[in-house]
């Protein structure tokens, strides 16, 4: 490769990104005959906001579900802080604390009220009493934007919103890591922006991200590296301008200009 | 209809026993198949699979052969005595915890698989996500085929009339064989199981309104 991307330069504001934080090694995962992640290595720093891209069933969310064990892989590890992920019980759950995830479809608590969901993990997971899981839940919705909804259930708030609360149920457990799978598929166009809004004003905070996405101007605006998968592997990494303006692959040359053009 | 006012204290001890049988083996049946349930849907496979042969052998095996295996088998593998009515009591619950569990399992199952990640996303353990996330969510949908097992389990309380328990059917028995098969004493008796399953009926109901909230 023609960059060193154990490496990522620094921007202004941000620290050096030298802590390795999660490590993928030889990472393989196989769905019956579908090679779904071929020998994946990849490393994402302390601080760091990794955006992978790819077209569909290239393996990006099954990589990303991969670093909280939401899915299982067939070889390789995936280290933590320094600790391999645990098989299941305990100790999974505890990681799992540590590695904040949202998805596509919100995955809301159906039955619980938007502060509820905010304070769920804390409580039950923490063991933080419930005035102060309370106090820091409602700081979290008002810095997504949300507190003023905090008493009602997720089915009556737009999707946009819905998506703001998971992020703010994420981060009430002081994760690590966050995980973004796809956040704003499953949004109205107009809903995308205060979802991409939040998610940038995390990573200028040096929130450590990996974020599968579609939206190309966020990965332009706020990912230190952009990650292209195709078929199960990474077929290229580089900075956001280089990979945007001077893609080196074939696949990645197709893939942006079918993507771009729109 | 004189035959019925006149035979009220037997037929009122006959619901008794009935009664007792189908609230005690309804509420071991609901922990054991709750327990089952669990099990059918842990991480850990040996316990699946555990629950999954259990169901299977209960729920498809006659509900008489279980008594006769509660009353006669199990005895000589040095399982001790107990009364008559718990011997009924244990056998079915075993059966009807077989049926709770499906039902319980069906209810897990319509609560999207998203609510389940989204729970241990956030590190809650498996019992976590079952009590705290799955079944708040489940019960909704599981109390109208639970009900249906609860009075399924009460209709089934008649089986033990075969095994020297004068409940409702013992009693309808003897008094039928006392007043020359007189067919007012099985109205008698079919009211009687009346009045257990249509509140029970009427209890889902109000329950299910409760338990209801938009999705």
């Amino acid at each position: 490769m023609a960059h060193d991307l154990d490496e990522p330069t620094a921007e202004p504001g941000r620290g050096p990104l030298t802590t390795p934080l999660v490590v993928l090694t030889k990472v393989n995962k196989h769905f019956g005959a579908l090679h779904v992640l071929q020998d994946i290595d990849l490393t994402v720093h302390r601080g760091e906001v990794v955006v992978v891209i790819g077209p569909s069933g290239s393996g990006k969310s099954t990589l990303c579900r991969a670093i909280n064990r939401l899915e299982t892989i067939d070889s390789g590890t995936i280290t933590l802080d320094g600790v391999p992920l645990p098989a299941e019980g305990k100790a999974l759950a505890r990681l799992r604390a540590d590695v904040g995830m949202v998805f596509q479809s919100f995955n809301l608590f159906a039955h619980k009220t938007v502060l509820e969901n905010v304070m769920l993990g804390p409580v039950k997971a923490k063991g933080v009493k419930r005035a102060e899981a309370k106090e820091r839940a409602v700081e979290l919705l008002e810095r997504v934007g949300v507190a003023n909804q905090a008493a009602k259930l997720p089915a009556q708030l737009s999707g946009g919103q819905q998506q703001r609360v998971a992020i703010a149920r994420a981060l009430a457990m002081k994760p690590k890591v966050m995980l973004f799978d796809e956040p704003t598929s499953a949004l109205d166009p107009e809903m995308i922006n205060e979802v991409l809004d939040v998610m940038t004003d995390l990573a200028r905070e040096g929130m450590t991200m990996v974020v599968v996405t579609h939206e190309m101007g966020f990965a332009r605006r706020a990912a230190h590296r952009v990650v292209f998968m195709d078929a199960g592997q990474i077929v290229e990494e580089a900075d956001p301008e280089t990979f945007f303006t001077n893609p080196r692959s074939d696949r990645a040359k197709d893939f942006l200009s079918k993507i771009l053009t729109h | 209809m004189d035959l019925i006012s006149e035979n009220l204290p037997a037929l009122f001890a006959g619901f008794r026993l009935t009664l007792q049988l189908a609230v005690y083996s309804g509420v071991l049946a609901l922990a054991l198949g709750l327990l089952l349930a669990a099990m059918r849907v842990s991480p850990l496979r040996p316990l699946s699979l555990f629950s999954a042969a259990y169901v299977e052998l209960l729920r498809n095996t006659p509900l008489t052969l279980v008594f006769f295996f509660m009353y006669f088998v199990a005895p000589q593998f040095g399982v001790p005595a107990f009364s008559f009515l718990w011997v009924a009591v244990i056998a079915l619950s075993l059966y009807t915890a077989a049926f709770v569990s499906e039902a319980l399992r069906s209810g897990i199952n319509s609560v999207g698989v998203g609510q389940a990640e989204a729970a241990r996303a956030i590190g809650l353990t498996f019992g976590q996500t079952l009590s705290q996330v799955i079944l708040p969510q489940a019960v909704r949908s599981v109390i109208p085929p639970l009900i249906n097992v609860l009075i399924a389990l009460t209709k089934n309380t008649s089986v033990a009339a075969g095994f020297g328990l004068v409940e409702l059917i013992g009693v309808g028995r003897r008094l039928s064989t006392a007043n020359a098969g007189d067919p007012w004493v099985w109205v008698g008796v079919a009211v009687f199981y009346l009045l257990i399953t249509i509140p029970a009926g009427l209890l889902a109901g109000v329950v299910e309104r409760k338990v209801a909230f938009a999705r």
